[in-house]
């Protein structure tokens, strides 16, 4: 991947073409807007506040207008009286706008698939979707893995140029996996930690 | 005073519109006399309505009608408490046709309680809404979950998901 903004030629100077500039500003400043629908809401503003902090994302200004934001977090259960609203609101925004769908209920229904009587399955019936975030709730890592991939797509946005200009793969580029620890690295490893943990739980004999 | 002594006690006071049996069920034409009583008569003093529900009993699968147990039927269940009495609590049910006179589509009426206890304003709406009750002289019976336009009440055993409202697909 290239670096962002170009090549540095010389002291103050930096070189690079409009769309990556243009892009890097539109990522690095999304405005999402304040939509909490129900219990997932509760993560979002977890992620807003200084644990998580999704402003290390550019992403903290919180709008409570559509005309201002041009995220949208849909953080909750939509019922159908709610739908008609979700699909206002996301009209109401300005382009470029980007959906991110938070949580089980608004990726597919949910656990109010099939017997929810006033349960849109899945939000993605009522606005288009860029990113779903699975989870019940997920975790606000989760989210800001979402907002990262919602980055990932303003990253590869073309606006003035007709060809790309930005390879950047659409395929994540952080795979999420977790470095194990030393005592993980092989199999034979674990099996001599795992009788080891075993043999230290065991009772002392009186 | 037990639930068997207000049972007795409704009973001595407004006879047959008073089921023999426990639970207490009342005719829909004595509610709101009952209702009073229990809510006024200085040994009773029910002053706290908890909660209305709306019951619809029927059994949709054809093999299991025979082994069901009871009639297709409405009940409307009222949960009393009393704040004069720590601790006591009751129960009362009217029991309703599924539909007004077996018309399709008519629905059930019922005295509104709203006078009596002003919290049941909402729990009727709610009973209207979810189950098809209409509560006769409720000031204000509109939808308060489901949206205005909705077509039918989606806790009925026989209600029908649309496919569609409102463009959006439903199942």
């Amino acid at each position: 991947m290239p670096p962002l903004l170009g090549n540095r030629f010389d002291d103050g100077f930096v070189v690079t073409n409009l769309d990556a500039a243009i892009n890097w500003a539109r990522e690095s400043s999304l405005w999402p807007m304040t939509f909490g629908l129900a219990c997932c809401a509760i993560e979002m503003m977890a992620v807003g506040g200084p644990r998580y902090d999704i402003d290390r994302f550019g992403a903290g200004a919180f709008r409570a207008t559509p005309r201002q934001a041009d995220l949208m977090i849909v953080a909750g259960t939509v019922n159908l009286k709610m739908a008609e609203r979700v699909r206002r609101l996301y009209n109401q925004m300005p382009e470029p706008k980007f959906v991110i769908a938070m949580g089980a209920c608004t990726c597919g229904g949910g656990p109010y698939y099939k017997y929810g009587y006033n349960v849109v399955k899945g939000v993605d019936l009522v606005v288009p979707v860029d990113v779903y975030v699975p989870g019940c709730p997920p975790r606000p890592e989760a989210l800001l893995e979402g907002l990262m991939r919602v980055q990932d797509k303003i990253r590869t946005m073309k606006t003035l140029a007709k060809e790309s200009t930005v390879d950047v793969p659409m395929i994540p580029v952080r795979t999420g996996k977790v470095q194990l620890p030393e005592e993980y690295a092989t199999p034979e490893k674990v099996n001599e930690f795992q009788k080891a943990t075993k043999e230290a739980a065991k009772p002392a004999k009186a | 005073m037990t639930n068997t002594d207000i049972h007795a006690l409704l009973q001595g006071q407004f006879g047959p519109a008073i089921s023999a049996a426990e639970p207490t069920t009342v005719t829909a034409d004595r509610l709101v006399d009952v209702c009073t009583f229990l809510k006024n008569d200085p040994r009773l003093r029910f002053d706290f309505l908890n909660n209305i529900s709306g019951v619809d009993y029927l059994e949709t699968d054809a093999k299991k009608v025979a082994k069901a147990g009871f009639e297709p039927h409405l009940e409307v269940v009222y949960h009393l408490s009393s704040v004069a009495f720590p601790g006591r609590r009751f129960t009362l049910k009217v029991s309703l046709p599924r539909w007004k006179d077996g018309v399709v589509g008519e629905l059930p009426e019922v005295p509104t309680v709203n006078a009596i206890w002003r919290t049941a304003d909402w729990h009727e709406r709610e009973v209207y809404d979810l189950v098809g009750v209409r509560f006769t002289g409720h000031p204000d019976l509109r939808r308060i979950l489901m949206a205005d336009d909705w077509v039918g009440h989606p806790l009925r055993k026989d209600f029908e998901y649309p496919l569609e409202y409102h463009d959006i697909r439903c199942r």
